[in-house]
């Protein structure tokens, strides 16, 4: 992308930019400039994004179900021993963090982690080439890596946050829920201020997952693209060390989205604190 | 940088793929995990079970061992018991025959020796005979005489 006629503003600007899609005077139209985007508002989708994670989830499910598949008590093949190490590591994860019993915990421990590490190893793809393919197939911006768009750390931070209430309701009852929510840490006669804490607390949850991932990636991104300003020659110097570093970061990231699910979702089961 | 429709995109997806997991992914390998952990735990204890038939077995063979030896050392005391017997008896018998050849040898020996003292009074009374007629330079009546001999004989 890095033509003559390009500055490096316009070069970031263009990285950051999502394939935002929506409908248009008659039809689907896709933004060619953040304003153009921003003015599509709510009711816009960023393709890009969607596509990506949702290609790199089936890639997941496609692996695992075949792997599951032909799964064996016998001797198992190499594709079934490193899933059944990962199936293992999760199941360490949850049992160490989650004291209750709920089937849904694992298997959603498995898709966080999995889903989650692939899209955000989508950055160790040099940052040229997933949008100068997209270029060549004439589409105008293309952002490889799904965490670095904000959306997607919120979509699943929200679906988190929904399994939380659910199970919180379900656990507790609407009147524990509320005894939670509002009798501590001051007891009753502080019960404005229990209340305000505890709601900030609880949206914090959310907010916090969705953010700390999106932040880190979204960072990590950035720094990617402002390497990729250098001549190309001296590039090496920095990318790779960064990158080494990145690998570290992603895998990091992913674990602490999946342990926090994980933390919250024990929390929704607690009776007491 | 919006937020956008994406994250109910997003939501929808990470509900799809989660379901899928759980109902597809995580059962089969969790399965074949439990299944293997339960072979395994059955091989050990299979294992286990034939480390103790082996103990049992060799217990039972060394007791078997130890009865044996004791059999057989019985058996040979008796024989020896057995061997003695049929010496001293043999030794028993021997002598009870020694005995008796003896006596019929001693019986026979003193028939012997009646008989050469017959042997000899016939023929000293003969050699008396002979000599008395020689010295009566006649000849002598062997029939007159014959009381005269035979009490002669008896005196020798």
């Amino acid at each position: 992308m890095t033509t003559e006629t390009l500055t490096s503003t316009e070069y970031i600007k263009h990285h950051l930019q999502n394939l935002t899609c929506g409908f248009g005077d008659g039809g689907i139209h896709c933004a060619h400039s953040a304003e153009e985007a921003q003015e599509m508002g709510f009711w816009a989708l960023n393709v890009d994004t969607i596509g990506m994670s949702l290609v790199l989830g089936l890639l997941f499910l496609f692996f695992f179900r075949s792997v599951a598949k032909k799964a064996t008590a016998g001797v198992p093949s190499n594709a079934q021993n490193f899933v059944e190490w990962f199936i293992e590591f999760i199941d360490g994860s949850v049992r160490g963090s989650f004291s209750g019993r709920n089937p849904l915990i694992a298997p959603l421990a498995l898709t966080v982690f999995v889903w989650v590490f692939l899209m955000n190893a989508m950055d160790l793809i040099p940052i040229d080439w997933v949008p100068g393919l997209a270029t060549a197939l004439g589409l105008s911006h293309f952002k490889a890596v799904p965490t670095t768009d904000v959306n997607a750390p919120i979509g699943m931070a929200l679906g988190v946050f929904v399994l939380v209430l659910f199970y919180s309701f379900k656990i507790k009852g609407s009147v524990g829920f509320a005894k939670e929510l509002s009798l501590q840490p001051f007891g009753k006669y502080g019960l404005p201020v229990n209340l305000v804490l505890e709601l900030i607390n609880l949206i914090a949850k959310p907010v916090s997952l969705a953010l700390r991932l999106f932040g880190n990636m979204y960072a990590g991104e950035m720094v990617f693209i402002l390497i990729a300003l250098l001549p190309f020659y001296l590039q090496w110097v920095l990318s790779v060390p960064w990158a080494l570093f990145h690998i570290l970061i992603i895998t990091l990231q992913a674990f602490i989205f999946m342990t926090l699910t994980i933390v919250y979702l024990d929390m929704a089961h607690q009776e007491h604190h | 940088m919006n937020i956008n429709m994406t994250l109910l995109g997003q939501l929808i997806m990470f509900v799809i793929f989660v379901a899928v997991c759980m109902k597809y992914i995580w059962p089969p390998i969790v399965g074949a995990l439990a299944a293997r952990k339960q072979q395994i735990a059955d091989g050990l204890a299979a294992a286990e079970r034939g480390k103790h038939d082996l103990d049992l077995a060799a217990k039972r063979s060394a007791e078997l061992l130890r009865e044996a030896k004791e059999k057989a050392a019985e058996i040979l005391a008796q024989g020896e018991r057995l061997k003695i017997e049929l010496l001293d008896q043999a030794k028993a018998s021997a002598q009870e025959e020694a005995e008796r050849i003896m006596v019929a040898a001693r019986a026979e020996v003193g028939q012997e020796v009646s008989r050469a003292r017959e042997t000899l009074r016939n023929q000293v009374a003969d050699l008396v005979v002979a000599g008395a007629s020689k010295i009566l330079q006649r000849e002598v009546d062997a029939k007159a005489h014959a009381d005269l001999l035979s009490a002669l004989k008896q005196e020798l």
